[in-house]
């Protein structure tokens, strides 16, 4: 990216007046080197997102922003209703609420490498993942009604997940006033058999060791304990949310334009959030948040049944789940004053900082666990939501490493089973139907997602708490 | 070669394949990717419009597949409609996302014929399976960004958009 745009605030944020259209400035959060790194792409859309009507204080992009559609990925954006505030399909994403899941097992490495595998074969074998792959859950349409309305509590209720677990997922498990009639009869078809797989690209399944800790209060607090291992799920809301996606940014593009909005970029199709068009959409889109909860919680219970098979006390209590591609309705004090906001996070993670009483109780001391996918050969890390969090991103950070290369770029340097062998050796078996896709996910086709996590720690928005090596990737 | 550090070559652009399919292409028809940070750019060159778009949505599944190893068991038609040509591309791309994930199947050949603004089509292919095909990606769905359908020379037509992996 061209820095000399950039007014430098601090070693880790910066700034763009606003120019031209802009209602409001941008705001980059990341170091040097990861700014420099990044697309020319990200300044265009962080510029161009901050021309939207309604948007409150800022538009921001996290240390991991690359380029999106729309909205870069790793784009963070309040709107609110009542000035006119836009809800925009292109800034939430196709895979609605994709996120991820971390599982403590309470296992150590040792355990696990004595069975690795066994265990690496039972979860591909027993995880669906993959195009074509097929769940063992059937839903008919009163079944999907009620999935897209409760999320993992549906999940919960037909026995696919624990009663504890809900209170370890953002809002209950459950995202309230969804829509399952503005979801179509496409995107229903969709997802009759895909309830509880994986997907493929860049989600997985993976079993981690807790190898580094750097706040022994938090991690304690959330039940991470150094040489014992986890199981992060990062996948989102299948068939059903991409369908959504389509549909309503289709739906945006041609009638925006008749409602009062004029995007500067046809990516950037959005409505109204009090038009009809907009609040369909967000009941559409917290039916598909709901169908991204109960996937992620089926795919919990899936892993427990693997795990109950060779490890018979292993309970794997669920740490955290929390969904990247969202607009939730959130209260931020803006100016000093509380507002009610529509929280465009595209690629972000939110991060309420400790004390936050939207936090459950058992992590409020602590802040919101932020998990940060990393990529199969480098690791993940899990941060905690700042007091600083808030004012710097509304609650926000980012959400992984972030890719630095095309995959058509990554699979020209690197072949999948060159990838799998040299994970191999150094102790992490990956699983995979695709050499190709393996791949385009070489970790070397990511960012470092160390000068990520750090430079999401310097610029206040979450702070580190525990790094996860990955040990088995089961990759769809 | 360490998988964490290599320069990335200036000159990437993708795949190309002059004769992916015998019976979807024609001397001056093609496909190519295009890259993108996170997703695939496809791109779709013809004679006209309709074979520009058989051969963006073969780029679409040479994203998902080795093309030579689709067998065209099955025929699947569809229908697509929209105010406009790069409108109808998405639309059409879209289309087949939907009907690879709904019948789980796996496309390798497609034959357009678009009248204005509509377009009919075929697609050939068979049930997807995770051995032979081994699919490296599942799409989710074409995106405006990138998004272009001009003739580009007289008689060469360009079909291209992102397609969110």
């Amino acid at each position: 990216m061209d820095m000399s745009r950039l007014e430098q605030l601090s070693d880790t944020a910066w700034r763009v007046e606003p120019f031209g259209e802009m209602r409001a400035p941008a705001i980059i959060y990341a170091s040097r080197a990861l700014i420099a790194e990044m697309d020319d792409k990200v300044f265009d859309q962080v510029t161009n997102v901050a021309k939207l009507p309604g948007i409150v204080r800022a538009s921001y992009a996290m240390p991991d922003a690359h380029w999106g559609y729309g909205f870069p990925i790793g784009g963070v954006a309040a709107f609110d209703a009542k000035s006119g505030g836009v809800v925009s399909a292109g800034g939430v994403g196709f895979d609605v609420s994709c996120g991820v899941r971390t599982h403590l097992t309470g296992l150590k490495r040792e355990q696990i490498f004595a069975v690795r595998e066994k265990l690496a074969n039972a979860l591909y074998e027993h995880v669906p993942a993959g195009l074509g792959s097929e769940g063992g859950i059937h839903l008919d349409d009163q079944a999907m009604t009620f999935m897209l309305s409760d999320g993992a509590v549906w999940a919960v209720e037909n026995g696919y997940g624990r009663a504890e677990d809900l209170e370890r997922i953002e809002e209950g498990g459950r995202a309230a006033a969804a829509d399952p009639a503005a979801v179509s009869e496409f995107a229903r078809k969709r997802q009759r058999h895909e309830m509880g797989t994986l997907g493929s690209g860049n989600h997985y399944l993976e079993v981690q060791e807790i190898a580094e800790i750097f706040d022994d209060v938090a991690a304690t607090g959330f039940g991470l304990r150094l040489g014992e291992c986890v199981v992060t799920i990062h996948c989102g809301s299948r068939g059903l949310g991409h369908q959504i996606g389509t549909e309503f940014l289709r739906e945006m593009v041609v009638s925006g334009p008749a409602l009062g909005v004029s995007p500067p970029d046809r990516e950037l199709a959005c409505a109204p959030i009090l038009s009809e068009l907009g609040q369909r959409y967000l009941g559409a889109m917290r039916g598909a948040i709901n169908c991204a909860l109960a996937n992620r919680e089926i795919i919990g219970h899936l892993t427990r049944q693997v795990f109950a098979q060779l490890f018979s006390h292993a309970e794997l209590p669920l740490m955290f789940d929390v969904s990247h591609n969202t607009c939730k309705v959130e209260t931020h004090e803006v100016d000093g004053e509380e507002r009610e906001l529509y929280l465009h996070r595209k690629g972000a993670t939110r991060a309420f900082g400790p004390g936050d009483n939207r936090l459950p109780e058992a992590l409020r001391l602590f802040g919101q666990p932020v998990l940060i996918g990393g990529s199969m050969g480098t690791g993940s890390y899990v941060l905690a939501g700042m007091a600083t969090s808030e004012a710097q991103a509304f609650s926000s950070a980012c959400h992984g490493a972030g890719r630095r290369m095309s995959r058509h770029a990554a699979t020209r340097i690197w072949g999948g089973r060159q990838v799998v062998d040299e994970l191999r050796a150094r102790g992490i078996i990956v699983k995979s139907p695709s050499m190709r896709g393996v791949a385009e996910e070489a970790p070397g086709a990511y960012k470092d997602v160390r000068a990520v996590v750090d430079s999401a720690e310097a610029a206040g928005l979450a702070r580190k708490v525990a790094y996860l090596k990955p040990l088995i990737c089961v990759k769809g | 070669m360490s998988l964490l550090a290599r320069s990335v070559p200036e000159n990437i652009l993708a795949a190309r394949s002059p004769r992916a399919w015998e019976s979807a292409t024609t001397n001056v028809a093609c496909w190519e990717h295009f890259p993108h940070d996170a997703d695939l750019g496809v791109r779709g060159y013809g004679a006209t419009p309709a074979q520009a778009f058989e051969q963006a949505a073969l780029a679409l599944a040479a994203a998902i597949a080795e093309l030579a190893s689709i067998t065209p068991k099955e025929t699947v038609e569809i229908h697509a409609e929209a105010p406009s040509l790069d409108l109808l591309l998405v639309d059409w791309l879209n289309a087949i996302v939907y009907e690879m994930a709904e019948r789980r199947m796996i496309f390798g050949a497609f034959e357009v014929t678009i009248s204005a603004t509509k377009l009919i089509a075929r697609a050939h292919g068979e049930a997807v399976s995770r051995e032979r095909h081994a699919p490296a990606v599942e799409p989710k769905g074409a995106t405006f960004t990138e998004l272009d359908v001009s003739e580009i020379a007289p008689g060469q037509w360009r079909a291209q958009c992102v397609v969110d992996v």
